[in-house]
């Protein structure tokens, strides 16, 4: 299994990991050799095998449409980085009007 | 308050006994054991909360077992069983019972790391479901023991607070990723511990330090306040220093929740009543392509030594082939890393734990999870999300989930035939701590865990003697996988107390010689 630095830095991007290129280099061959031992499972015909999801098969599981138990806000929100008010602050994700 | 030492040499149900008779408080079974940690394990010893050393602080005997010891916390929690029986209160049979807690299931108000750096200084605001059946039975929390990072590991050398040692030499790993409970309860610092299993994070450090471990078949354990690393395959369990005692914590913890979707509705197998019920006319099978799988020659012995002890105690023993086993490894290091990149998504710096502060949202994503993962997690998470990337989520995630589907028919086939399947635990004995360097030949520790945990089924792991590595180890724990039908936990626990039974393994490394490096 042959893989990129590049392509190894696109993985990185859809994963949100900031990687600098020694850990791209790092990984790069170290990645290739999972991914080539995990490739394995491609000798296993599996046609008309369904994928696994729950070993017990259990599916659809809901709940009666009522209210639970909630945490108070303020116990939830004592563990954010930024609390601003009752919300979680964050960088801002959209630009003002010019 | 008076201590005695000896308190720490018994087990759980011994120790509930003497509780519940009066013979001891629970306050002085909790304190015995606060000194044993105070004494072996690397924490600062003072204060309502006990915190681990630094890595680097830390004495070249110190277990490391613990990240945190919730000292003030558990002597309430002992004071309150203690008023409980004095106002005339029937007690469980675990009730008084100090016990280590894996630091990724969640305790209000205390820490909660996951072994990681990404969540230093979290502390939850509510308790795993697992946390509360324990407290409802009387179980008294040490604290919160070390683990591979997010669960990822099969040493523990993966936690960002430094490796746990082993009890049976410091010098070497006490397998993982539950590394930090197995350490606890091998090293007399608790009776019992909690660990999750996901690939064998129970049953290789159980082998590892001479221990009982058991998985639970999936869903009998809720998850909820587990955090989580593969959710088709993460199960919380049990350890202990007997099969008795381990199946009693078992029976703790296992039940419906309504608050996991995955948990198993029906009522889990009573695996207590189970015990005494022998091996007689029982159908045992050696699953052979777990039996040869790289095993070093100590623990192939003493593999077959104890299939034959089996057979004298009245069971049948077959050879009985899982065809698709081999697949199990690649399989499960795709499935279990496709789920970890979508579960470790949730940790993006704006909802708890660390935060690296970058000009927009997504830069600041990527700098606090780059940050805050270590390389085995980070690695895992690329693994994961390559494999679900357009253009190969088919060939290796979908197929993975195939294999894994014929896994499980593979082992439905087997229990046609058998009562129960069995093979070593782990191919080798205990390594030296940075002796595995290589994240593949680390991920082939998993090679006998991981088909079980693919299918579901339940698993068990007893100690069944000692073995060298071969190249001067001395002697280290090698342990027996028990592995039964889906929600016949019961039989796992049967047929464990009966190898325990004719083998008669000592726990204590000392009996053995051990637990001193080598």
């Amino acid at each position: 299994m042959s893989l990129s630095e590049d392509e190894v830095r696109h993985v990185a991007a859809l994963a949100r990991l900031a990687l600098d290129d020694d850990e791209i280099a790092a990984l790069t061959p170290q990645l290739a050799d999972i991914l080539a031992y995990a490739a394995e499972v491609g000798a296993v015909a599996t046609d008309d095998v369904a994928p696994m999801t729950h070993p017990l098969g259990l599916e659809d599981v809901t709940r009666p449409d009522v209210p639970g138990e909630r945490l108070p806000a303020d116990a939830v929100l004592a563990a954010a980085p930024d609390r601003v008010g009752d919300r979680f602050g964050v960088p801002r994700i959209v630009e003002e009007d010019a | 308050m008076s201590a005695d030492p000896a308190l720490t040499r018994l087990g759980a149900a011994a120790l509930g006994a003497a509780v519940g008779a009066g013979e001891v408080t629970a306050r002085e079974v909790l304190e015995a054991h606060l000194d044993a940690i105070a004494a072996r394990d690397g924490v600062v010893a003072d204060g309502d909360v006990w915190h681990a050393r630094d890595a680097a602080d830390l004495g070249p005997d110190d277990l490391h077992a613990f990240l945190v010891v919730t000292a003030a916390r558990a002597r309430d929690a002992a004071d309150a069983v203690d008023r409980r029986r004095a106002a005339g209160e029937a007690l469980g049979p675990l009730a008084g019972v100090p016990l280590a807690l894996k630091d990724v299931l969640t305790m209000r108000g205390a820490p909660t790391t996951c072994g990681s750096r990404m969540l230093e200084g979290w502390v939850p605001p509510y308790d795993a479901t697992v946390t509360e059946r324990l407290a409802a039975a009387g179980i008294v929390v040490l604290g919160k023991t070390n683990m591979d990072e997010f669960a990822m590991g099969s040493s523990t050398e993966n936690s960002a607070y430094g490796p746990t040692r082993n009890p049976w030499d410091p010098d070497r790993v006490p397998g993982g990723s539950s590394g930090g409970s197995a350490a606890a309860v091998a090293g007399c610092l608790a009776p019992l511990g909690v660990g999750t299993d996901t690939g064998g994070s129970i049953r290789q450090p159980a082998a590892f330090t001479g221990l009982v471990g058991g998985k639970p078949t999936y869903g009998a354990v809720s998850r909820y306040g587990l955090v989580a690393f593969a959710s088709s395959l993460d199960q919380a369990g049990p350890f202990a220093r007997d099969v008795t005692d381990a199946a009693l914590l078992h029976a703790v913890m296992a039940g419906p929740d309504p608050r996991d979707a995955t948990s198993d509705p029906t009522d889990p197998a009573d695996v207590v009543a189970a015990l005494g019920r022998g091996v007689e006319g029982l159908r045992v099978g050696v699953v052979e392509e777990l039996e040869e799988a790289g095993c070093e020659p100590g623990v192939r012995a003493v593999f077959l030594a104890a299939v034959a002890a089996l057979e004298a105690a009245g069971a049948t023993v077959e050879r009985v082939s899982l065809p698709h086993a081999g697949y199990g490894l690649p399989a499960y290091y795709l499935v279990a890393p496709a789920e970890a990149s979508s579960n470790l998504a949730r940790f993006d710096g704006v909802r708890y734990g660390r935060r690296v502060d970058a000009a927009t949202a997504e830069a600041m994503n990527a700098a606090t999870r780059g940050e805050g993962f270590g390389p085995e997690v980070r690695r895992r998470i690329m693994i994961g999300t390559h494999a679900l990337s357009s253009g190969y989520v088919d060939a290796y995630y979908l197929q993975a989930a195939r294999v894994r589907t014929l896994i499980a028919r593979d082992f439905a086939t087997a229990f046609d035939r058998v009562d129960v399947l069995i093979s070593p635990t782990a191919p080798g004995v205990a390594f030296r701590i940075g002796a595995v360097a290589d994240p593949l030949a680390m991920y082939r520790n998993d090679v006998a865990t991981v088909p079980a945990s693919l299918a579901g089924v339940p698993a068990v792991s007893v100690p069944i003697g000692t073995a060298d590595d071969g190249a001067g180890s001395g002697p280290l724990p090698v342990g027996l996988q028990i592995m039964a039908p889906l929600r016949a936990d019961d039989r796992c626990y049967r047929v464990a107390r009966a190898v325990e039974a004719v083998v008669g393994f000592d726990p204590d490394p000392a009996a053995h010689g051990a637990g001193v490096r080598r």
